[in-house]
């Protein structure tokens, strides 16, 4: 076996399906970092630089990760799902999307980004999560605006729905 | 950056890099990069998320233990059928930080970073863990709590990595318990592990957040064995084993609390688990 | 013409609640909040701060760091071309700290350098020396005329007294006690960010930022950058909430002043822990109370002394301390009273407005006291307070009287009349619903349950004489309808609130916003739950203007009165004879542009004796907070909150929701976890790690009751909501605490600060188990 050596400035990802060059990066930079400043995929948002606040989760290899804590050259191999692919490919809402929409969910929204991502990987596991079982799975997203509520209908919105379907 | 892609590699990566940060779930190493910790010059980064061995843990059935490798994440020790094998350290692995946190970091790291408040430290250390240390020089194996030597201070050496974690397998109640302000995502201004043996009769507490590194209480695990094995009356012994608990913390004042509450809470979290562990004996008889 | 009767199409009118406009970007990350800004060229800005609460700045060398490749400019106080001092109500606050300074955090030098290492780089290469001076940290001590000053401006920012009435009787029932609330954050989550853009010719700046008023940031960037403030435009960065953290100047001069300087676009961002340095907080303060009642529990008197640490700057404590005092019977009856007031300069954080701004630390104490009172007196707390609940035209102890609609009985008798939780004692088996959540801290036996209750009033908009005004305007363009005003939307809705005023008015469906900047007039602050009164107001005055224009047009191409012609939902109206043309059609063509000032009715400064209509309007609120609590080990879950509140009249009802669920979750905040700790002056938690803010596993469900009484005074019979919900929802919780605490040890000590810790607890129960 041979080593994998990662360029720290200059490599690429795999970013919703599409390998993209990163240049110039900083030594070290988060992923969240690389994704805002050398990709402009600025819709996952940055609030506490240290794992607490979800507001940068994205998935690498499926798995809801905080942007921030995860090096950027670190993931070459992996496959990272921002915000930005969330939507259908029609450019239209996903469910979990149109349901903080509708449910009042979103205030400032800048912990938005963040929360669907946590949502969307949460049902997508668990379709009939119940509500302990979403506390427990989104305790890591703060939200200043809402308290939550509007938050927890949108989810019940979308239990609803597809159970439904 | 370096990611090597096996054990081996990695030592001869640690041992070939003069300067180098290691990077396995990021939790604790990113958060010091975010804040401001530049890479030093010529300071290579060796990442372990490339090395399979590290991110699986195996059951030794005949040899009554797992062995978990150094990269494996909270959020593995959670799932079942871990849960079922070491029910203190699935619990500790819980409550660490949020879904996020527990997705990316990872039990050697914790180890590692040698927090007093490491949960999952603590229930390593009631446990009584051993850890296998490899370097290009050699294999060492060395009980966790041996490890640690004080609050983020380890013996590790420069080239060293911490490969995997042995626990054994034991029959009887285990259970971790924290105080924290919050209802999740929190650090614990006290944490207490309860490892019982029915088998050698023995019992171990582990003490988190109040001293140094995480404390072994023998006066109090004494006591508790005598409740458990040798017929002392729970009522009598209570405020002995607080008593017990109390007198081994060595808390300090800061900004999460007082010394004064976690000498406090540590007793309280002990008798709480004795109770648990007597009421689960009782639901098992 | 047979008329056709369908059924009434669903318009996003007021009384419904529409999606937001701006939800559909903030759900795909497409939203541009200011820290996703940038321009071409673009360079970065970052600040250095002090260290240290009180020292002089021996010298300050920043050759260094101008040596560094990468680096394009370094500026300190030296740099400040205009007035190097800013602040909402006096300038006494440097954009850099010049010879002294006086908090750890004070901005001491900005760099501008091509990328954010090399800006850490710079500031680490620049070196001061500094001399150490003692800090002043005692907020009694600065009221002391023998403590040294710590700004030429004097160590009391104000101090004010009220007396009414005979402040020496002596009630049947006494209780006094000593309540102190600790500081807390508003901790929005996006983080100070600004993208500031120079003139070509550097003659004037653009500055796109997150803020609360862009017309006053305006006009303090103005004087100290020396230009004209028609040389320097604001425009609304996207704003990831506010909580009245935004209020202040934080990073707008630096930016412009670097923008200016390096001739091109300069971003700047605040890291967590930079946010904590930079922005100012609530008020820590003491309070001590001491109420008077006749046997039956009626009030009688009222004696209280307000000390509020404002920190090292006066931002906005003088305000913050008038509306304390003003507010100490809270909502009740009382006609003597005397009340002593500061609001002092420390070497601590400077404070400033934050949700509630005054009046929570007010309600903390005087609910505690009426709980006390009620002990005392043997009466039910909420009879005690049915007995003094104050009603429209009752007096204050200001001698302002009551004009506002005043349903505190309502909101008492609703709130205790929504349901209790089902949940048993300790929740269900998961253990997030008990104290200690995730930790699997306490089992059911541990936990006692506790119930409390508390009732507020609150101001609203600006008081004391301030000048306050909204300014908006209305285009009708061939049916479409575009709003301009400068109202900051900081998340809380307003844009929603006035698309549906312009439907409502108008009769018109296509309505839109425009960028919220400065080439509209003020708007005056997005704080003071003022917004959908005031900016509210001069959206419908706007829409009114235009309509009128619109009606007098049609009548007189009709040969009609034009007070024969109504706006129905979507038809213009004749009221006599019937006739009827759908709004849309009959603008066909038609373009009217108006703008519309809105006041509310003036108010005065307070005499020295307290005395004087200061306020405007009131709103207000009760709260039911039900709490497990571990006794033992002093852990909280707080099960489920209720409240009614005074809302005059719901504009948009899942706003209305939004605004108490998450003012909510900042009183809990308050109540149980949120604290900023400065040793010695220094912060010792400023990031998410050590501040916590409520997670979804701590927030409990919330019971509405909206109590809806129009308020006449109200340009659209609505009152701002934004506050309430965090005012008495932290006393309510603290009352169930105690609750708790005093069913498991009746002679434990009563709580008296806020956040309650469980160290707090555990002390209060040791000399009573």
């Amino acid at each position: 076996m041979t080593d994998v050596i990662v360029d720290e400035r200059d490599f690429e990802l795999t970013i919703n399906g599409a390998r993209v060059p990163v240049r110039g990066a900083a030594p070290g930079a988060s992923l969240l970092q690389v994704l805002r400043d050398q990709l402009q995929l600025t819709g996952t948002k940055g609030a506490c630089e240290e794992g607490e606040c979800g507001s940068c989760s994205v998935l690498v290899d499926g798995v809801l990760m905080c942007s921030c804590l995860v090096m950027a050259a670190s993931v070459t191999d992996t496959a990272i799902t921002t915000i930005e692919s969330v939507a259908r490919p029609d450019g239209s809402f996903s469910d979990v999307q149109q349901a903080f929409v509708d449910c009042g969910a979103v205030q400032c929204g800048f912990c938005t980004p963040g929360l669907v991502m946590a949502v969307t990987d949460l049902l997508n596991q668990q379709p009939h999560a119940d509500r302990e079982t979403v506390r427990e799975a989104l305790a890591g997203n703060l939200c200043r605006c809402t308290g939550y509520g509007r938050i927890l209908a949108a989810i019940d919105q979308v239990i609803s729905q597809r159970a439904a379907q | 950056m370096i990611s090597p892609q096996t054990v081996d590699d990695a030592l001869d990566a640690l041992s070939d890099t003069p300067v180098h940060r290691l990077l396995a779930g990021g939790t604790d190493e990113m958060v010091k990069l975010n804040h401001g910790a530049q890479l030093r010059q010529f300071e290579t980064v060796i990442s372990l998320s490339r090395i399979p061995e590290l991110s699986m843990w195996t059951l030794d059935t005949a040899g009554r233990q797992i062995t978990i490798g150094a990269a494996v994440s909270w959020s593995q020790l959670t799932e079942a059928p871990f849960v079922e094998h070491v029910p203190v350290l699935a619990q500790a692995a819980r409550t660490v930080g949020s879904p996020q946190i527990r997705n990316a970091g990872t039990i050697g790291g914790n180890v590692a970073t040698a927090s007093p408040a490491g949960d999952g430290l603590c229930a390593l250390v009631a446990l009584d863990a051993m850890a296998t240390v490899r370097s290009t020089r050699g294999t060492r194996r060395v009980r966790v709590a041996e490890l640690t030597t004080g609050p983020k201070r380890t013996n590790l050496e420069p080239d060293e990595l911490i490969v995997s974690l042995d626990v054994p397998l034991t029959h009887g109640f285990q259970g971790y318990t924290k105080v924290g302000v919050r209802n999740a995502m929190v650090i614990s201004l006290a944490g207490v592990a309860l490892v019982v043996d029915d088998d050698r009769q023995s019992v171990s507490f582990a003490l988190g957040s109040v001293g140094p590194t995480i404390l072994r209480s023998p006066a109090a695990e004494t006591v508790a064995a005598n409740v458990l094995f040798g017929g002392t009356h729970l009522g009598d012994a209570m405020s002995q084993l607080a008593a017990a608990i109390r007198k081994t913390a060595r808390p300090i004042d800061d900004h999460r609390s007082t010394a004064a509450y976690r000498r406090h809470a540590v007793g309280v979290l002990a008798t709480r688990l004795i109770e648990r562990a007597l009421i689960s004996r009782g639901a098992s008889q | 013409m047979t008329d056709l009767q369908l059924p009434p199409r669903q318009r996003d009118v007021l009384g419904t609640s529409p999606t937001r406009p701006d939800a559909p970007a903030k759900v795909s990350g497409a939203f541009a909040f200011s820290s996703d800004l940038t321009a071409d060229g673009a360079v970065w800005g970052a600040t250095l701060r002090s260290p240290h609460p009180h020292a002089r700045i021996v010298a300050l060398d920043v050759s260094g760091a101008l040596a560094i490749d990468g680096v394009r400019a370094v500026i300190t106080a030296a740099d400040v071309p205009g007035r190097n001092a800013y602040g909402l109500i006096e300038s006494d606050q440097p954009v850099f700290a010049d010879g002294i300074v006086r908090f750890v955090g004070e901005p001491v030098a900005a760099v501008a350098a091509a990328d954010p290492t090399t800006c850490q780089r710079a500031l680490d290469a620049i070196v001061v020396t500094y001399d150490v001076l003692p800090p002043l940290l005692d907020p009694e001590a600065a009221i002391d005329p023998g403590t040294a000053s710590i700004h030429p401006h004097g160590n009391v920012v104000r101090h004010q007294r009220i007396v009414t009435g005979d402040p020496s009787v002596v009630g049947d029932v006494v209780v006094e006690g000593e309540y102190e609330i600790g500081m807390q954050d508003q901790a929005f989550l996006g983080l100070e960010a600004a993208l500031a853009i120079p003139d070509p010719d550097g003659s004037g700046v653009e500055l796109h930022v997150a803020t609360q008023w862009l017309h006053e940031d305006r006009q303090q960037i103005a004087a100290c950058l020396g230009l004209p403030e028609a040389s320097v435009r604001l425009v609304l960065g996207g704003v990831g909430g506010a909580f009245g953290g935004r209020e202040d100047i934080s990073l707008q001069v630096h930016a412009c002043l670097l923008a200016l300087r390096v001739g091109r676009p300069v971003r700047m961002h605040y890291s967590r822990t930079e946010s904590f340095l930079g922005h100012v907080h609530r008020h820590p303060a003491r309070i001590w109370m001491r109420h008077h009642a006749d046997r039956h529990g009626t009030l009688v008197n009222i004696e209280a002394r307000f000390v509020f640490d404002g920190g090292a700057y006066a931002s906005t404590s003088s305000a913050v301390l008038i509306n304390a005092v003003t507010h100490t019977q809270g909502p009740y009856r009382c006609p003597n009273a005397v009340v002593d007031g500061y609001a002092v300069r420390t070497n601590h954080l400077p404070c400033g407005a934050m949700r509630g701004f005054g009046v929570v630390q007010a309600c903390f104490a005087h609910e505690s006291q009426m709980d006390r009172l009620a002990a005392a007196c043997g009466i039910d707390p909420l009879d005690i307070r049915r007995r003094n609940a104050m009603v429209t035209g009752d007096v204050l102890i200001t001698g302002q009287p009551v004009t506002s609609v005043a349903p505190v009985l309502r909101c008492i008798d609703e709130t205790e009349a929504l349901p209790l939780p089902t949940q048993p004692v300790g929740g269900d088996d998961h253990p997030f619903g008990r104290p200690g959540g995730a930790g699997l801290t306490s089992d059911a036996g541990n936990i006692v349950r506790g119930i409390g209750y508390a009732v507020s009033i609150k101001n609203l908009m600006y008081s004391e004489g301030f000048d306050d005004f909204s300014t908006a305007r209305c285009t009708v363009d061939d049916g479409q309808v575009a709003l301009k005003y400068a109202t900051a939307e900081v998340g809380q809705g307003f844009v929603t609130i006035a698309e549906q005023i312009a439907r409502s008015i108008l009769g018109l469906d296509e309505v839109s916003s425009e960028t919220i900047d400065t080439t509209v007039g003020s708007a005056g602050s997005t704080s003071a739950s003022r917004q959908t009164w005031m900016s509210g107001g001069a959206v419908e005055g706007a829409c009114r203007a235009v309509r009128d224009r619109l009606l007098s047009d049609i009548a007189s191409e009709r040969g009609v009165e034009p007070g024969r012609l109504e706006v129905h939902d979507c038809d213009v109206v004749d009221v006599v004879d019937g006739w009827r043309q759908p709004v849309r059609e009959a603008v066909r063509g038609r373009s009217f542009s108006e703008e519309f000032i809105h006041r509310h009715r003036p108010t005065v400064r307070l005499n020295d004796l307290g005395q004087g209509e200061c306020h405007t309007a009131f709103a207000f609120a009760a709260h039911r907070a039900v709490v497990d609590v571990d006794v033992d080990l002093g852990l909280v879950k707080v099960v489920q909150i209720a409240t009614a509140q005074d809302i005059g009249r719901a504009l948009n009802p899942m706003s209305v929701i939004g605004q108490i669920e998450g003012g909510v979750a900042q009183g809990l905040g308050l109540a149980v976890m949120e604290e900023i700790v400065q040793v010695d002056g220094v912060i010792r938690n400023p990031s998410f790690t050590d501040y916590l803010l409520p997670t979804i596993a701590d927030m409990p469900p919330v019971e509405i009751a909206m109590i809806e009484e129009y308020e006449p005074e109200s340009p659209l019979g609505a009152k701002g909501v934004g506050e309430p919900p965090t005012i008495s929802s932290t006393p309510a919780i603290v009352a169930a605490i105690r609750d708790a605490i005093s069913q498991a040890y009746p002679m434990a000590r009563p709580l008296t600060r806020v956040p309650v810790r469980p160290h707090d607890i555990v002390d209060a129960i040791s000399n009573s188990r």
